[in-house]
């Protein structure tokens, strides 16, 4: 392996940015490809299928064989809400492979003991999102229902391209949070990426079963990244 | 070299084989490139090995390591890369295989 190349996938996993790393089984030749970077050709198309799937594994290609190792951050689920659809969400999202934090600057919400072994900030979005910002392998959930907490978080995920942006509340809810977003400077574009009413339709009545509703979401967001961008060029 | 939060970096061998080499140490890099049937590591896994038979990560849940150390210890010395398989190990005990029943292929290399 190149030394560069190693210290150039490092860097992108040390930044939450997925690379893959392009060998040539024949000589030994290697190169990272961030994502995003045009590739052509029949190599080009197994890349990005690597960077949806991120699965790693050999592809024959202009004669040769190349071994794709997808380097893809872990996708993390990070809840702005610490109410009781989160108590169900939290363990779920974790057993599905998408660990969760959640920020709820109401303090008799977001404690340890309505949350345990879940990472839990009880502080404003505006504050942890300085230190922890948001990334595409990240999905936002905003469920409290309150327009001073869940606004800014919801702004920030579309300026940060979270693969999923979710919101609580009903269409009429919905309609008036769109007005403020503009406000805010959001573009209707950027807008129509959230997920209002929050979850698939499963007809969920339980926060149990909207926790269930939300998970699915978010995961089939996360399996058909890049899909809906190409399905609306075509 | 900025850390990271995301990153569990004490055990993390890429972030190690880099620390390594930035201490001048000789390092060799193990991927597991493809697997067949039951196989304790997926594709892409890494093991990583100093020129003196150290190493971090994993290929397999133990049951290839120490052969594949010896050969990226060669692989150090020569440079020339090489590609190691592993299937269910046989009645002949000296030969180094995979309980679980499955087969992978290796490939390790050089860095630098």
């Amino acid at each position: 392996m190149d030394p560069f190349a190693l210290k150039t996938l490092n860097a992108e996993r040390r930044a939450r940015r997925a690379a893959i790393l392009v060998t040539d089984l024949g000589d030994g030749r290697d190169r990272i490809v961030r994502e995003g970077d045009q590739v052509a050709g029949e190599l080009g198309a197994a890349i990005a299928k690597a960077f949806r799937s991120g699965n790693s594994g050999s592809v024959e290609a202009e004669g040769r064989t190349f071994f794709l190792n997808a380097y893809l951050p872990q996708p993390r689920l990070l809840v702005i809400g610490a109410v009781h659809i989160s108590q169900a969400l939290a363990p779920m999202a974790k057993i599905a492979g998408y660990p969760v934090e959640i920020v709820d600057p109401r303090t008799a919400f977001a404690t340890a003991d309505r949350f345990p072994d879940v990472a839990l900030h009880a502080e404003w979005p505006e504050d942890i999102l300085k230190r922890q910002p948001l990334d595409s392998y990240t999905a936002l959930a905003a469920i409290t229902h309150d327009p001073k907490i869940d606004d800014f978080a919801l702004k920030a995920a579309l300026d940060a391209n979270c693969f999923y942006v979710g919101a609580l509340g009903s269409r009429k809810t919905h309609a008036k949070r769109v007005e403020r977003l503009l406000a805010l400077g959001a573009t209707a574009d950027q807008i129509a990426r959230i997920h209002a009413p929050i979850g698939l339709d499963i007809g969920a009545a339980s926060p149990a079963e909207i926790a269930v509703a939300v998970l699915a979401q978010a995961i089939h967001a996360f399996r058909s990244r890049g899909l809906e961008a190409k399905d609306a060029v075509a | 070299m900025e850390s990271s939060i995301y990153l569990d970096e004490a055990r993390d061998p890429l972030i190690i084989a880099e620390g390594w080499m930035k201490d001048g140490k000789h390092v060799a890099i193990a991927t597991v490139v493809e697997t067949w049937g039951s196989a304790p590591r997926p594709v892409g896994s890494h093991l990583v090995i100093d020129a003196d038979g150290n190493f971090h990560g994993s290929v397999s849940g133990g049951c290839v390591e120490g052969a594949v150390v010896t050969e990226a210890v060669d692989v150090i010395d020569s440079g020339q890369a090489k590609m190691l398989e592993f299937g269910v190990a046989d009645e002949t005990a000296w030969q180094v295989g995979l309980s679980c029943g499955g087969r992978i292929k290796v490939y390790v290399e050089r860095l630098g």
